[in-house]
C-alpha cells in the first residue's frame, strides 16, 4: 500500500507492503538507523519512537498505522549533528550509556515520559522507563539523567549547568 | 520477524469496519491498538488473512459521565484511561489498573476494547471488567447488543462476541461499594500477571486463574457473611484451575492468588 509519513519534520513515502513495521520503513526507507530492532517481539524498547509525540514501540506498529501522521525518532531531536537535545545532553553528562544500543530508544522513551510528567520523581522515571531494557547501566545513570533533564529543562535547584542550559536555549529556537 | 502476508484495510468509521469484516469472511480480524495482535502475528500464532484497522475510529475514544454508569469507548488507549480524571474519581479501580497493563508504550497504543476483546486471561482490564460488573456493547451486521462481562469471557482467547462482532463500547455501573483494590504480582515490571486481583466492594476477580479472568464467588459468599480478609481469602483458588507453566506452577498460583487476595481485601477495606 501506499503510505506517507512524516518523518522528523519530513514527508517519507513509498509503496510498503501491507506487513511492514515501522521499524523497518524507519531503517530501511528513510534510512533513519538510529531506531534499533533489539527483541522485536514488544518487550525491549529499544525500537521506541514517538508517533504523535508519544512513545510507541515501533516494532509493533504497521507503517500502514503511521500512515499520515508524524514519527519522531532520537535523530530528529536535535537540529543538527553538533546539537544535542536536553536529555541527549544529559545522558552524556551522567555516563547514562555504556554499549548504546538501547540508548535510542530509551532517550526516545525519556522525552515522551518528561513531556507528559515535565517534573517526574525517581519512582515515576523508574517506573515511566519500565518498557525500556539496558543490558550495561543498571539504570541508576539513566534515571539520574532524566531527572536532571528535567531539573535542567525547570532551570530549578541553583540553576542548571552551563551546558544544559546551551542545549536548553537551543531547544527553545525550534530544535523539535 | 514479520508477520505473515495479509491485506491491510483501514475502516473509516465503525459501521464500515463491521461491512469490511463481513466483506472479507472469517480470517478478517479487526486491528485497534494491535499491541496483543501484533506481536501474535509475530510469532506466526495468528495469520489473519485481512485486518480491518479500527484504530483511527475517534468516534470509538471517549470516557463519559451517564450518571448511573460511565461509557467508555473501546478505542479509549490505555493511557487516557490511566490519566482520566474522570475515571480516577469514579473507577479508581479501572484507571489504576490500566496503568498497570504493560509498559508506558504499550498504554499509548493499546486499547480497552482491544484487550477485552482479545481475552487473554493474563490481561488485566478482562478482569477489572468482570469486577466491575461492566457491560459490553457490540455492533455486527445484526445490529447493537449489550453483553454482559459475566457472559463475555466463555474460554482462552475466546469470548461471546460473534464473527464480523465489533465491540464499540464498555459502560460501567458506578460502584455501589468504594473500596478497591488491584493487585499483580510479575516477576519484571513489564510481564503478564502471574497472577492478578481486582477487588471493588465486595467483588473479587482473578486474572490467569482459569482459562478465563473469573470471579472468586468463594471469597465473596464468605466476604458476604461476614468473614474477614484471611479468612475469605482462604476460598480465593476454590474451583480455579490456573496453569502450571514456566512462570509457576499451579500450587504456586493457587498459594498467590490467596495471599494477593488477601491484600486486596484489606487495601480495598482501607479505602472504603
Amino acid at each position: 500500500m501506499e503510505v506517507s509519513v512524516t518523518v522528523n519534520g519530513s514527508q517519507v513515502a513509498g509503496d510498503v507492503a501491507d506487513r511492514m513495521l515501522l521499524v523497518h520503513f524507519l531503517r530501511e526507507r528513510a534510512n533513519l538507523t538510529a531506531t534499533k530492532v533489539g527483541c522485536d517481539t514488544s518487550s525491549c524498547g529499544a525500537c521506541t519512537v514517538l508517533l504523535d509525540g508519544q512513545s510507541v514501540k515501533s516494532c509493533t506498529v504497521l507503517a500502514a498505522q503511521a500512515d499520515g501522521r508524524d514519527v519522531t525518532t532520537v535523530e530528529g531531536l536535535s537540529s543538527g549533528p553538533d546539537e544535542l537535545h536536553a536529555v541527549q545532553q544529559a545522558f552524556r553528562a551522567e555516563h547514562a550509556l555504556q554499549c548504546g544500543f538501547c540508548t535510542p530508544g530509551m532517550v526516545m522513551a525519556a522525552v515522551s515520559l518528561l513531556a507528559e510528567n515535565a517534573t517526574p520523581t525517581e519512582d515515576e522515571v523508574r517506573s515511566g522507563l519500565e518498557g525500556n531494557l539496558c543490558r550495561c547501566t543498571g539504570y541508576h545513570n539513566i534515571v539520574r539523567a532524566v531527572l536532571a533533564a528535567a531539573e535542567a529543562a525547570a532551570g530549578s535547584s541553583g540553576g542548571p549547568s552551563p551546558q544544559a542550559s546551551t542545549v536548553v536555549a537551543a531547544e527553545g529556537n525550534g530544535a523539535q | 520477524m514479520i508477520p505473515a502476508s495479509f491485506t491491510y484495510k483501514r475502516a473509516r468509521s465503525a459501521d464500515e469496519a463491521v461491512a469490511l469484516i463481513a466483506e472479507h469472511g472469517d480470517e478478517a480480524k479487526y486491528l485497534a491498538g494491535g499491541q496483543s495482535l501484533l506481536p501474535l502475528m509475530k510469532l506466526r500464532l495468528a495469520a489473519p488473512e485481512t485486518l480491518v484497522d479500527v484504530g483511527r475510529l475517534d468516534e470509538l475514544s471517549y470516557i463519559s459521565d451517564q450518571d448511573s454508569h460511565i461509557s467508555i469507548g473501546a478505542l479509549t488507549s490505555h493511557h487516557e484511561l490511566a490519566t482520566s480524571e474522570l475515571l480516577s474519581r469514579e473507577l479508581p479501580l479501572l484507571a489504576y489498573a490500566a496503568a498497570q497493563v504493560g509498559d508506558p508504550q504499550i498504554r499509548h497504543r493499546g486499547t480497552i476494547g482491544g484487550s477485552l476483546a482479545h481475552a487473554d486471561p493474563a490481561a488485566d482490564l478482562p478482569a477489572v471488567a468482570l469486577a466491575l460488573d461492566a457491560t459490553l456493547v457490540a455492533r455486527g451486521p445484526a445490529g447493537v447488543r449489550e453483553i454482559g462481562a459475566h457472559d463475555f469471557f466463555l474460554s482462552l482467547f475466546e469470548t461471546a462476541l460473534q464473527p464480523g462482532e465489533l465491540l464499540t463500547e464498555i459502560r460501567v455501573p458506578k460502584p455501589a461499594q468504594a473500596g478497591w483494590s488491584y493487585q499483580k504480582f510479575t516477576k519484571r515490571a513489564i510481564d503478564w500477571a502471574i497472577v492478578g486481583v481486582a477487588v471493588q466492594g465486595g467483588n473479587v476477580a482473578l486474572v490467569n486463574m482459569a482459562q478465563t479472568p473469573v470471579r472468586a464467588g468463594m471469597v465473596e459468599q464468605a466476604l458476604a457473611a461476614g468473614a474477614g480478609p484471611g479468612e475469605a481469602a482462604e476460598r480465593a483458588a476454590d474451583a480455579t484451575s490456573p496453569a502450571d507453566d514456566l512462570n509457576a506452577t499451579t500450587d504456586y498460583r493457587k498459594h498467590l492468588a490467596k495471599v494477593l487476595v488477601r491484600r486486596a481485601i484489606e487495601q480495598a477495606r482501607g479505602r472504603s
